[in-house]
């Protein structure tokens, strides 16, 4: 059952109560009914149809990723060409661009990062799935603290224990009295404030977008159903769900884009000792 | 509708644990594949692309340099033969110059000495019209101063002397009438102006 059907029922369920008007759709979309659960080593595992979604779109990339390269030519096909332009966008604008000359054993990284996020966003308008599993705050967290764990890494290798964190720490040419206010900030902001913010603008865009998307589609069929004037105003809603749908492409290739872009300038922070 | 009601309370920012987990598996195996197996691939194909170019930008510099040189040569071999032309041209001209003075040279001496020819025939005949007229004035004059004087002037001896002396007179009259209106000739013999 598609979480649009789930969400129909309610309405219909609503609706066969006279007094009830319409219910927008709320936190239940992102909470589904659980097809499978275990407890694995005192862990539980929900398998719901949002973690599915999560494996088709990872396992597609994969596949897609895979076809590209399967049988690459110099002169490369329309499937190659492709998988091509999206590692290369990576390779040159974000590894080789933003990072610098050191960033290029980064872009397959990067590009693993971009391709995860892409396929897993672009659920968020394929028929039948519409939900992305990037607005479920696990995965942008997950992710958000490989990149954490990544490019802290990075700094201490690059730069050494010490001297890393005394850069983040003493940013060099600041006048000393200005530590006490300066240093907390970068302590912040290096440590905590960049992997959450890199989790909630993913998570949150996601989200959003969802229940955007939602609203004006049940909100067309609730108006087309309700049986009276407000019938007038149900293509309305279903055209502005249309519209969304392309702003939501918009925002799925974007937020792919960002989540990328700032690993990109947070490695490039790591890999350059600080100015 | 149970399942809607927990949901309810659940917070979208606490995420469960299992989640985290399944996240993680999904990323690594698609970073695992990425990192190891598409990254490695595509950069062997820039690499060979890159190769490709470079090789096909050196083979058509190559082309190009050969193609530099053989025009270079060409116009080499033009200029060459512009001034072998050229040299041809002046020799022919040069030998032709020679000729026509050779020819010139020859029409003269051949005009020269149809010239020469003519006036020594002339003089020759002259002489000889001379010669005879010498003869038969001297008769005539003789036989004229015979019948004049009544009696016969026979003896050759006086006869040749007188005459003689007496042509010889007129020789050197024609001659000094002669180097005086400039001409060749003496006005003894008439056809002297146009030969």
């Amino acid at each position: 059952m598609t979480s649009s059907a789930l969400a129909l029922n309610g309405v219909l369920a609503v609706e066969s109560d006279p007094g009830g008007g319409f219910t927008p759709p709320g936190i239940g979309e992102f909470f589904p009914e659980a097809i499978a659960s275990f407890s694995l080593l005192g862990v539980e595992f929900e398998i719901t149809r949002i973690t599915l979604i999560l494996w088709v779109a990872t396992l597609a990339m994969v596949a897609f990723l895979v076809a590209t390269v399967k049988n690459p030519q110099i002169v490369p096909g329309k499937m190659q060409f492709i998988g091509e332009s999206g590692y290369s966008f990576v390779r040159d604008g974000i590894a080789r661009d933003v990072i610098g000359p050191k960033g290029l054993p980064f872009a397959p990284f990067l590009a693993s990062l971009f391709f995860f996020i892409l396929a897993n966003n672009l659920m968020a308008i394929i028929p039948l799935a519409q939900i992305s599993p990037m607005s479920k705050f696990a995965f942008p967290l997950v992710l958000a603290v490989i990149c954490w764990l990544v490019y802290i890494a990075v700094g201490i290798r690059n730069q050494g224990v010490w001297p890393y964190f005394r850069d983040i720490m003493f940013l060099p040419g600041v006048p000393k009295p200005m530590y006490v206010l300066i240093t907390p900030l970068e302590l912040l902001q290096n440590f905590i404030v960049r992997p959450f913010t890199l989790a909630i603008r993913l998570f949150a865009n996601m989200f959003a977008g969802h229940m955007l998307l939602v609203t004006f589609a049940l909100g067309a069929t609730y108006l087309l159903t309700v049986g009276n004037f407000s019938a007038v105003f149900g293509p309305i809603s279903a055209l502005m769900a249309i519209a969304m749908t392309f702003f939501e492409l918009l925002v799925i290739f974007l937020q792919a884009y960002v989540f990328t872009m700032l690993m990109g300038t947070y490695l490039n922070g790591s890999v350059e000792p600080a100015h | 509708m149970s399942i809607l009601a927990a949901a309810e309370g659940a917070n979208p920012l606490i995420p469960p644990v299992g989640e985290i987990i399944i996240g993680t598996i999904a990323f690594a195996v698609l970073a695992f594949v990425v990192i190891k197996f598409v990254a490695p691939r595509f950069e062997q194909v820039f690499k060979a692309r890159r190769e490709a170019i470079e090789g096909g930008i050196e083979r058509a510099e190559a082309m190009q340099a050969e193609a530099k040189a053989s025009l270079e040569q060409y116009r080499a071999q033009l200029a060459e033969a512009r001034t072998e032309a050229a040299q041809i041209r002046d020799t022919a001209r040069a030998e032709g110059q020679q000729i026509l003075e050779e020819l010139r040279a020859q029409a003269q001496e051949e005009s020269a000495r149809i010239v020469a020819r003519g006036e020594e025939q002339l003089a020759a005949n002259r002489q000889q019209v001379v010669q005879q007229l010498r003869g038969q004035i001297g008769t005539l004059a003789v036989e004229l101063a015979g019948r004049v004087v009544g009696e016969s002037l026979t003896d050759d001896a006086r006869r040749s002397g007188t005459v003689d002396r007496f042509l010889d007179q007129l020789d050197g009259m024609s001659a000094t009438t002669a180097s005086a209106d400039g001409r060749g000739g003496s006005s003894a013999y008439a056809p002297q102006g146009d030969r």
